[in-house]
């Protein structure tokens, strides 16, 4: 491959990718190049043919395939703006700030039947079990620093891959038995055995970013990415009025970039809440296709739901038959006199075999050992 | 390298004549992935015909089909090589009867142990020592069924085609093998492994080659019942159900209406055989509450067009 861009094949390959990359859709050099080649088999004449060579070359993901048509349109076309003109993009910051800020006011409208917590100072009570809606910023960077400490691992199954064990295991070890012999001229003296090695179930967050949790997601989004940056069997989506999976923005090591991450690429934010349909969305493209299978699955929400609540309980039904454990984390669950009125709690409880609280660092640490339990 | 598939209309063609009908972006993808000798990643909904594709190509190359069907805990004694350890030991009991043994020392008695010929070669490595024939199709299937320590070791693999046995030495492939991953996305597989091969993912078929994919498959069903089934697929997509019906499917159940000597479709004939399009208890009610009568309708009006 020359230095200079030399035939127009070449040119256009790396003008495309720059469009690309502008709208972050991730073009490798190496892709680039093979995108080159392609482009030299099949020629520069048809759009079709350019299409489809750079799909095959430039994409890797079924999600960027939106984005790589909107880029191609522009990029043949010679259109203005590689940018979506349809829906505006709301980029909201999770990093620290607003306490009191709420995107939706319908989303408030239906939190406001539930006693609001005005607890403002914290003089008597400990971090340890302060309400994380009353935390000030610099509690919620101490509260981050103790959740990176929590270790998640769930729950140990049985993997079908053996190891060598030192002790008479389930199945002979004849790869090493064999060796053995070599020594014992020919002789098998020593059997070896192999048994079943174990592997952490996977665990899948599904955090509730509706207006009505806004108070607690911000806290909850940082506990889920200790869990997705420190392990790598952990995924995390959130639901609202859709399903975004954030477990690539939060498996950055640095909760500043995660956090930013996972806040462009969320765009219903402290929206309204579809828990039922979300739930059916997760189901049909992750879930029951096999990531919820032998999987701990949490649901991290406050069961307000503005759908109807036969969908829910449908589909908490299809998520329970498939996971290993399915756990609801409810913040509100602590209020005094709460009883799970929400009708999307009330429809989901038959299906969750843990419920528990998740207003407080402490409610945390008795999360972790709920998904760590065997 | 393939000798017949200098363009994608020589693809297309190539696949046509084995009964694969292919979109132009499949057919894209593949003729590049032949011509420049890169492993093709294929995923899409189940029953799209992801494997099926494979299969076709080595009817079409004329070559064998290796194919390795993954799971959860394959490892290198599955999909690479293996050593047969009871004509090990048995070679190693001859060596010690006839006091072989005690006269050779322990090195050449480990040489004559590790030797090829106890080797036993699974799919990936069948796939590299070939031989000196057309190169075979290798068929890796349902790769995220597989853990990631399975997924690093196949990326080493598909980056050099050779597989190193350490008691051996190392088997490159003379022309490497024609190779076709499929996944059906229950997991993301990792993002090195997909930089290393061409990506396409796999769309139901329109209506148009879904009718022409059911003639060629299942020539025996009539012009009119062909073009209803492929319809009332269609309908069926269009409500939500948990497992939207695939070409698979589509085939499956003109066949079987066929076999029933069924000529057009009616609510009796969709209830007796839905159970061939929709394998979830909840899908058939949903299409029940839904009305089996818009189905059959809508399955009419595709029907008529040309018919």
């Amino acid at each position: 491959m020359s230095f200079t861009l030399e035939s127009d094949a070449e040119r256009l390959a790396v003008a495309f990718s720059r469009v690309l990359r502008s709208l972050e859709i991730p073009a490798p050099l190496d892709s680039v190049l093979t995108f080159m080649n392609a482009l030299s088999l099949v020629g520069i004449t048809e759009r079709s043919s350019v299409y489809w060579a750079a799909r095959a070359t430039l994409v890797r993901r079924p999600e960027d395939i939106d984005s790589f048509d909107r880029a191609f349109a522009v990029f043949w076309e010679h259109k203005e703006s590689p940018y979506a003109p349809d829906e505006e993009v709301q980029h909201i910051t999770l990093a620290l700030d607003s306490d009191e800020e709420d995107g939706a006011a319908d989303g408030n409208a239906e939190a406001s039947d539930e006693p609001s917590i005005t607890l403002r100072f914290s003089g008597v009570e400990t971090l340890s079990n302060k309400d994380f809606a009353d935390y000030t910023d610099d509690e919620m960077k101490q509260a981050q620093r103790f959740m990176e400490s929590l270790r998640l691992a769930g729950a140990p199954r049985p993997s079908l891959r053996h190891t060598p064990t030192r002790s008479r295991g389930r199945r002979p070890d004849m790869r090493a038995t064999v060796r053995a012999s070599l020594a014992a001229g020919g002789e098998p003296m020593r059997r070896k055995w192999t048994t079943p090695s174990v592997k952490p179930r996977r665990i899948i967050f599904l955090l509730d970013v509706s207006g009505s949790m806004e108070p607690y997601a911000r806290a909850l989004v940082r506990f889920v990415h200790a869990g997705v940056a420190g392990r790598q069997k952990v995924e995390a989506f959130t639901l609202g009025t859709r399903l975004t999976r954030v477990t690539r923005e939060l498996s950055s090591k640095d909760p500043d970039r995660a956090l930013r991450a996972t806040g462009e690429q969320v765009r219903d934010w402290s929206g309204g809440t579809r828990l039922g349909e979300t739930l059916r969305l997760f189901n049909d493209q992750w879930g029951v296709r096999g990531m919820a299978r032998g999987a701990i699955v949490v649901i991290l929400s406050d069961g307000w739901d503005r759908g109807d609540p036969e969908v829910l309980a449908e589909q908490m039904q299809r998520l329970h038959r498939v996971s290993f454990r399915t756990v609801w984390v409810n913040p509100l669950k602590v209020t005094p006199g709460y009883a799970p009125l929400a009708r999307g709690m009330a429809a989901a409880l038959p299906y969750v075999d843990e419920f528990v609280e998740g207003h407080s660092l402490d409610a945390l640490v008795h999360l972790t050992k709920v998904i760590n339990h065997a | 390298m393939p000798i017949d598939a200098s363009s994608t209309s020589d693809v297309a063609a190539g696949l046509a004549a084995n009964g694969y009908l292919a979109d132009e972006g499949l057919v894209t993808a593949v003729f590049l992935s032949l011509s420049l000798g890169r492993p093709l990643f294929l995923e899409g909904e189940a029953g799209v015909g992801k494997t099926e594709l494979a299969k076709t190509i080595a009817r079409w190359q004329g070559t064998e089909l290796i194919r390795l069907q993954c799971y959860e805990g394959i490892d290198a004694a599955q999909a690479v090589y293996d050593w047969d350890y009871s004509r090990q030991l048995l070679h190693l009991r001859a060596a010690e009867a006839t006091g072989e043994a005690r006269t050779t020392n322990t090195a050449d008695l480990e040489g004559q142990l590790y030797d090829e010929r106890f080797l036993l070669k699974r799919a990936l490595l069948r796939a590299i020592d070939h031989g000196t024939g057309p190169a075979p199709v290798l068929l890796i299937d349902e790769i995220d069924r597989a853990d990631d320590e399975f997924e690093a070791y196949l990326l080493e693999v598909l980056s050099d085609f050779q597989v190193t046995v350490p008691e051996i030495g190392t088997f490159k492939a003379t022309t490497p093998p024609i190779v076709i991953l499929t996944s059906n996305r229950t997991r993301d597989v990792h993002d090195a492994l997909k930089r290393r091969c061409l990506y396409h993912w796999v769309e139901h078929p329109t209506f148009d080659r879904e009718v022409s994919i059911v003639h060629l498959r299942v020539p025996e069903a009539s012009e009119v019942l062909t073009r209803q089934v492929a319809g009332a697929v269609e309908a069926l997509r269009g409500i939500s159900l948990y497992k939207p019906p695939g070409v698979a499917e589509t085939i499956d159940w003109a066949t079987a209406l066929g076999r029933l000597g069924v000529t057009e479709i009616d609510e009796t004939v969709i209830e007796q055989t839905l159970g061939t399009v929709l394998k979830y208890r909840e899908d058939q009610n949903r299409v029940r509450d839904h009305g089996i009568a818009g189905i059959v309708q809508h399955a009419f009006e595709r029907g008529l067009l040309h018919g």
